[in-house]
């Protein structure tokens, strides 16, 4: 058996590998979008990825009606987007498994919200499985499938951030030979599939009842398991005993379990691995062991709150916190707060011998990269002093000093929406819609087409930089190329505007300020709708990468003005070289960085900044 | 139980050398753990990964005050992390210094080198600063200066043979690249004996 150290992602992909998975589709965010990479590299599945998350699920709906095992990924959000389809998959349950798998954000590293997700689960009826670690996420794709199957329903995977991106030992095993010989006949059942009032008054108490048979089945559930703790007769037989933890029951998912396991090593613990529907019985009676009963959970008090409602005695929340990812740090504090732990004895971490002079440390933010083509759309937006309605992107980061660009970010495809409803409302300034181009193909296109129907002065400028850039490069409808390398049609923006009935349509150059500021002017001065298509491929593309070119600074013309330092790239620098004249650092740019796109050459009023064709 | 935090800034190979490290620790016969936390961006944000070997580790998240190696292959992400450091642990320095935006634009000061001695000591005595790009320079690609800081780095982990470093890493580089690598690692690791 090969064991190997694998992500959560790369697990979820070898599971659904191995469990015969014959469709995947998937729209990328973080910290989910591996998953659909990794399975990409295997040819037996089909897996794509969609324009938007609801798109990805009916997807696999489809494929799942049509009666082969299919599986949807996406980030939490993504399921705010793709609700619809999951509420009505667990209405119609389907003829082979259906998995969806959802990677939620504890901390919010790359996200807008720390939604808890399994709340969805509960909401729409659907068990929900929680993997501890790679081992379990690759293993519960396959029990997720076999239990879609075995109660007609979908089975949310719900992972978070810290599952996703740890590396933690797999054995891998072989795929389940599922490839029929033929394609199998699609079976009609109109009853069951189609959700009209009628059977959907008929499918509804089945639904009820689908939960009242996972729930029994929980009971025995191998993934739900209680580890008791060997000293708990100990302890009880010692009542003053204030113990390092005995006579403690905890009951934990997902990472949150190992946490537990490491800061209470003397607790009796109930590891759950399914969090929705729970298995009351066993819960009831695990608790009957313990003195007192803690639930160990990152965000909502989930599992808190449905053992509450069994009315068995329970705190959760009282002592850990609903903000935030957990830890060993933070769970152990707490803990200790809570009484649950004798405080550390000696302290863990001594104080540092000498603190005096405490120093700030500067900041490290993410940030547009050298040569990142936005920089050159929101220098001119800066300059026509416009409010920017903004989206999800590499370039929100643009909101960030010294641009400070953007003015809004909300969710995925919200900007054209906004700006359309600024527009209606009516401001002083002027103002934009930006929006990138996946994020125009994900939910931006209803938008404009909202815009041209109900008719506003929304200017919507897709920065078109022809790849999902944020989550690492992924293919789109507009790359001419799928998630398996294929090739394929590229759909163009500018045809597409005017199909939709935007009259007023200009493509730029982002490098070229001059006719960024052109198309702007004329987009703004005109009543109506327009689009602007700010088309430049993002710097850290492979082909992008073979045109860099250092610029440099003529020192003899630099005054020390600091205009260019307001394009905010990391490029360029204060050097050590100060104007005798005004006494202010002459700027230096960082050849090791620089790219050469000359946004900052064209900011510079000295033309101290040398261009590419002055650089010999 | 062993317990490492790798540093740095994204796009200098921390995830690599992290990659490395875990891989090491499955090759000696450890369970392994390994949690990564990159930034937003595609590059530019601090990086860091933890890596846990033992006999059975549980968190992929090392505790407070429990790291037994904090490597950082830049200065000041050294020093954002020194809290994180077991009181006496080992720390290793790359010799790479990348001011912050907002360093560069002269809003904060990147902190000098005696600064940089001052605040680790504060926590332990046990540092060593690697001339990481100056070796790889010499080994003939400044890029593999995280595999000079990992050479460095092998000294203090008796329990791994010198041939299990260097097959992980001929397995981790492009082929081309592993001749160089080889001879970075060697030489970070005759840099600072113990």
């Amino acid at each position: 058996m090969t064991r190997e150290l694998l992500s959560g992602n790369e697990a979820v992909a070898r599971g659904a590998y191995e469990a015969g998975v014959r469709v995947a589709a998937a729209y990328p965010g973080t910290p989910s979008t591996e998953i659909l990479e990794n399975l990409a590299h295997h040819r037996e599945v089909y897996s794509e990825w969609s324009p938007n998350e609801k798109v990805a699920l009916d997807v696999v709906i489809g494929a799942a009606y049509a009666g082969s095992r299919a599986m949807a990924v996406m980030k939490h959000v993504g399921l705010n987007v793709a609700a619809d389809a999951f509420f009505y998959a667990s209405m119609t349950g389907a003829e082979a498994g259906l998995v969806l798998v959802c990677a939620d954000d504890p901390e919010m590293y790359s996200s807008q919200n720390e939604q808890d997700n399994r709340n969805y689960a509960k909401f729409a009826r659907v068990p929900c499985l929680e993997p501890g670690d790679s081992q379990e996420a690759k293993d519960m794709v396959g029990v997720a499938l076999d239990m879609s199957e075995q109660f007609d329903g979908p089975v949310m995977l719900r992972v978070t951030t810290r599952i996703s991106h740890s590396d933690t030992l797999v054995e891998l095993g072989e795929r389940m030979a599922k490839e029929p010989a033929a394609p199998p006949e699609y079976r009609i059942d109109r009853a069951k599939y189609v959700m009209v009032p009628g059977n959907a008054r008929r499918r509804h108490p089945i639904i009820e009842e689908r939960v009242s048979r996972v729930k029994e089945f929980a009971e025995t559930f191998p993934y739900n398991r209680v580890e008791m703790s060997p000293s708990t007769g100990l302890r009880r037989a010692q009542p003053g005993n204030s113990g390092q933890g005995a006579g403690l029951g905890i009951v934990a998912a997902g990472v949150a379990y190992q946490y537990a396991k490491e800061v209470f090593p003397e607790a009796s613990v109930l590891k759950l691995g399914m969090t929705y529907p729970l298995p009351e019985r066993m819960i009831r009676e695990f608790s009957a062991q313990v003195d007192r009963l803690i639930v160990v959970e990152e965000l909502d008090p989930f599992i808190e709150n449905e053992i509450k409602l069994m009315g068995i005695a329970v705190e959760g929340k009282s002592i850990l916190p609903i903000c935030g990812e957990l830890d060993p740090t933070i769970v152990r504090q707490r803990a200790v707060e809570a009484g649950l732990l004798p405080p550390p004895c000696p302290p863990r971490s001594l104080p540092p011998r000498e603190r005096g002079g405490q120093v700030k440390l500067p900041a490290r933010p993410p940030l547009l990269c050298p040569g990142c083509p936005h920089r050159g759309l929101f220098v001119v937006t800066n300059k026509l002093k416009v409010v920017v309605s903004g989206d999800i992107g590499c370039y929100t980061l643009g909101f960030l000093p010294p641009l400070s660009a953007l003015h809004t970010c909300g969710c995925m495809g919200a900007s054209i929406g906004q700006a359309h409803g600024v527009s209606k409302a009516g401001i002083a300034q002027k103002h934009v819609a930006v929006i990138g181009d996946s994020t125009f193909f994900h939910t931006g296109m209803p938008a404009l087409l909202n815009v041209a129907y109900n008719q506003s002065d929304t200017v919507v400028i897709i920065v078109d930089n022809r790849t999902t850039a944020m989550t690492g490069h992924q293919q789109h409808p507009g790359t001419g190329m799928t998630l398996r390398g294929e090739p394929t049609l590229a759909v163009e923006f500018e045809p597409l505007a005017r199909a939709m009935g935007i009259q007023r349509v200009h493509t730029v150059d982002p490098y070229d300020l001059k006719a960024v500021e052109a198309a702007l002017r004329d987009c703004l001065d005109n009543p109506g709708p327009a689009v602007i298509v700010s088309r430049r491929e993002c710097a850290l593309l492979p082909a992008a990468r073979k045109q860099w070119m250092a610029l440099a600074v003529n020192e003899e013309r630099c005054n020390g003005c600091g205009l260019c330092f307001q394009v905010g790239c990391p490029a360029i620098v204060k050097s050590e070289t100060l104007d005798e004249k005004t006494g202010r650092a002459r700027a230096w740019i960082d050849p090791l960085l620089c790219t050469g796109c000359e946004i900052c050459a064209q900011v510079c009023a000295r033309k101290a900044i040398m261009f590419r064709e002055e650089m010999v | 139980m062993i317990n490492f935090l790798l540093v740095g800034v994204g796009g200098q190979g921390t995830l690599l050398a992290s990659n490395v490290l875990a891989q090491v620790g499955v090759r000696a016969g450890f369970d392994v753990k390994k949690a990564e936390v990159h930034g937003m961006a595609q590059r530019g944000g601090s990086v860091s990964s933890q890596i846990r070997w033992g006999e059975k580790i549980y968190s992929p998240l090392i505790a407070k005050g429990e790291v037994d190696y904090l490597v950082a292959l830049e200065k000041l992400e050294a020093l954002r992390c020194v809290e994180m450091l077991r009181p006496g642990g080992t720390v290793l320095v790359g010799e790479m210094r990348i001011p912050p935006l907002s360093v560069s634009s002269g809003d904060d000061v990147y902190p000098g080198d005696e600064e940089v001695k001052r605040i680790i000591g504060a926590v332990t005595d046990d540092v060593y600063f690697v001339p990481s790009l100056s070796l790889a320079e010499e080994a003939g690609n400044v890029r593999a200066h995280n595999i000079v800081v990992l050479g460095a780095l092998s000294n203090f982990v008796e329990q791994v043979e010198l041939e299990t470093w260097l097959e992980v890493i001929a397995g981790q580089v492009p082929e081309k690249y592993i001749e160089v690598n080889r001879q970075a690692f060697q030489m970070g690791r005759a840099s600072r004996t113990r």
